[in-house]
């Protein structure tokens, strides 16, 4: 057999593709739950983008800090929250990660590093440069990672946050997930620069645009900016172009997008089927060793499913708990 | 003629008829026509909920989809209005607020006093309120008595289609800033509207229910809530007088203390949270205006101080209910003076 051309090793590619696998498993799920009316409130499916979530937080541990988005589940498995806890929290559920009190939209785990994601367009950004802070106080080579949709990009608590980063230093990395829609507005419309690229060197950041469907390119890029910032090189920015699975959200009928842009999406840019071909075709990892992951990844979200069904709800005393309550 | 509608037809059909008869009113917001740059549909959603749907095949231009960039966005409204445009704003959830709460409070709500009465700020600013929607802390809150707090801005809040009509056109029409809250869970209600154009002036609450009994004073879906109520309590032989707020800025305290007045009791229902809220202030004005015609203690009934929990269970639980309404009147026939 050829040697390993990757920069990784056979272990932590098939770690690789059981987090994209299991975010894939997971999000299907979803998409399915939902459409049956089995889950309440907005769900923001990740699939399709999972090679960004994979290829980033593979370099990450648990002292390095993100902040998520609306569409923050990806990030959430990929960064080691615990699935179960996730699809109880989704559910609504008691011993989900928020207790029920968040839902899809809120899901976060601190001690993972999670620090939540996020119903506020652009909120995450100042709250990384925070993140950023302490680890630069800590000293111990922690970054923080803020995601943001092409659209969120136009928020000025992200903008504000680029330049604070740079003034500050800070090892700080901003990731632009540009799916190509801020709900059914194109991102040509809603970004007057070609280029993040440009974007960020406007604000005296280095910027690198990736395909985010290649978990390969994702891994090298992130795995450079992130080197940096630990070494106090500073914040960047990185895109991760990319496509997004499903609708904005659960039950969007998606008319702007072209014609047979959503078959062309899932034959041509599956970020799952890009890395199985790239694993297999270097000859590094056959289809009999990604077939069990399959399996096994279908298998923790089944039961996941199955565990959040059964789980007791939060009951009235739940309610007021967790705030301070004068009256 | 009068047909049966939704609210969120007649929202569409103010904004629409609006639109006809001034040129100088737009609207912007994100996706509230939708499709914008793609190869798909255009008008591909008009709003998230659909609410503006149909009127850019109308309008056109007129309706402009906004990156998302609230600051830009609604300060631009602000700022065409100051310059003698009427925006009609959306800024779908009024949770996202938050982001751009400078060009409102400190821009549009001070500029004519500050710049003694030279300015006027004819913007309308269109957001989605309450609970109900299982979408949690940041996309389910009231906020209706922050904006009531501050002086300068109008804040509309309507039970109805045929008030939300009146009440839109008027918004659009007055000259001040005004903060028009839709609750999202209100959209689907059905009920008579006027096919013609029509304004409803703000400050003139209204009297959906008479009642000799005690006096509950609602607005939004909790004038739902308190007529639930009034159904049950009357088969107990006790009547409430209803009044429905519709403006909490201006507020029209007039019918509100002639209503204490004569029923002696007073109940106030709000969804938003209690502390400093528009229940309190209600509470607190007739306290200090009408308290040797009240018979009994005032009872508020608010969800408790906490945010908006997503799970089902938790939520239906914060959100105040008919049985809390009932309660509440039942409470303040039972307490008395002597
Ligand atoms: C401050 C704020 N404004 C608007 C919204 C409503 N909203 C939720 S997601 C979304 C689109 C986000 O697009 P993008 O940033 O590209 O992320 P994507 O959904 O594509 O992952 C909008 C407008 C919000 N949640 N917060
Ligand atoms: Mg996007």
């Amino acid at each position: 057999m050829a040697g390993n051309p990757f920069p990784l090793s056979k272990a932590e590619l098939l770690k690789a593709y059981r987090t994209m696998r299991t975010i894939r498993e997971f999000e299907e799920r979803l998409h399915v739950d939902f459409g049956r009316g089995d889950i309440p409130g907005f769900v923001h499916l990740y699939a399709g983008e999972e090679a960004a979530a994979a290829g980033i937080m593979i370099h990450l541990g648990d002292g390095d800090r993100i902040a998520s988005t609306h569409r923050g589940h990806g990030h959430c498995i990929a960064k080691g929250v615990d699935v179960g806890e996730m699809m109880l929290e989704i559910y609504g559920k008691k011993g989900g990660s928020c207790n029920g009190k968040g839902g899809s939209m809120h899901i976060a785990d601190l001690s993972k590093g999670m620090m939540g994601a996020n119903g506020i367009l652009g909120a995450g950004a100042p709250l990384v440069c925070g993140a950023a802070l302490a680890a630069k106080y800590r000293k111990k080579g922690e970054v923080a990672i803020s995601f943001v949709g092409d659209g969120a990009s136009n928020q000025g608590t992200f903008l504000e946050s680029l330049n604070l980063a740079a003034v500050w230093n800070l090892p700080a990395i901003f990731v632009v997930e540009n799916n190509g829609y801020a709900e059914s507005t194109s991102r040509d419309y809603g970004v007057a620069v070609d280029s993040y690229v440009d974007r960020a060197a406007g604000f005296g950041l280095p910027g690198i645009t990736v395909d985010g469907t290649d978990f390969f390119a994702v891994y090298e890029a992130a795995g450079e900016i992130i080197r940096r910032a630990r070494e106090g090189g500073g914040p960047s920015l990185l895109e991760c172009k990319m496509v997004r699975f499903h609708g904005h959200f659960e039950g969007d009928a998606q008319t702007y997008r072209g014609p047979g842009e959503l078959d062309d999406i899932r034959a041509n840019h599956d970020c799952l089927k890009k890395f199985a071909a790239q694993v297999t075709a270097a000859g590094v990892i056959s289809a009999d060793e990604l077939a069990p992951i399959d399996r096994e990844a279908l298998a923790v979200v089944e039961d996941a499913v199955a565990r959040a069904k059964a789980a007791p709800l939060p009951t009235v005393a739940d309610l007021t708990t967790d705030v301070y309550v004068s009256y | 003629m009068a047909r049966k509608i939704s609210m969120k037809q007649a929202i569409n059909e103010a904004l629409d008829q609006e639109m006809a008869r001034d040129p100088s009113v737009i609207c912007m917001g994100e996706d509230i026509v939708g499709g914008a740059g793609g190869e798909g549909e255009r008008d591909a959603w008009g709003g998230v909920l659909g609410v503006t749907k149909g009127l850019y095949a109308k309008h056109g231009d007129r309706l402009m989809d906004t990156p998302l960039s609230e600051s830009a966005y609604i300060g631009a409204a602000i700022g065409a209005a100051a310059c003698g445009m009427r925006p009609v704003a959306e800024l779908m959830f009024i949770d996202f607020m938050g982001v751009c709460f400078d060009q409102i409070f400190n821009q549009a709500a001070k500029f004519k006093y500050m710049f003694g009465g030279k300015a006027e700020t004819p913007v309308v600013i269109r957001a989605m309120v309450g609970a109900g929607f299982r979408a949690a802390a940041q996309h389910s809150q009231m906020l209706t008595p922050l904006f009531t707090h501050i002086p300068g801005i109008k804040v509309v809040c309507p039970s109805t289609p045929y008030d939300t009509k009146g009440l839109l056109i008027q918004a659009i029409r007055d000259n001040d800033p005004v903060i028009f809250c839709e609750h999202k869970n209100l959209y689907g209600f059905e009920g008579e509207v006027p096919e013609a154009s029509y304004a409803i002036p703000f400050g003139e609450a209204n009297v959906v229910r008479d009642g000799r009994d005690a006096t509950v004073v609602a607005y939004g879906l909790m004038v739902h809530r308190a007529l639930e109520a009034a159904a049950s309590l009357a088969k107990e032989g006790i009547e409430i007088e209803i009044v429905d707020l519709r403006t909490l800025s201006p507020i029209d305290m007039d019918t509100v203390l002639d209503s204490v007045t004569k029923t002696g009791r007073l109940v106030c229902v709000d969804e938003a949270n209690p502390r400093c809220s528009i229940a309190a202030d209600v509470s607190a004005q007739v306290a200090m205006r009408a308290f040797g015609a009240l018979k009994a203690g005032i009872e508020m009934v608010t969800p408790p101080h906490v945010p908006v929990p997503f799970s089902p269970p938790l939520e239906d639980l914060y959100i105040p209910s008919a049985a809390q309404v009932a309660a509440a009147v039942r409470k303040t026939l039972k307490g008395g003076r002597h």
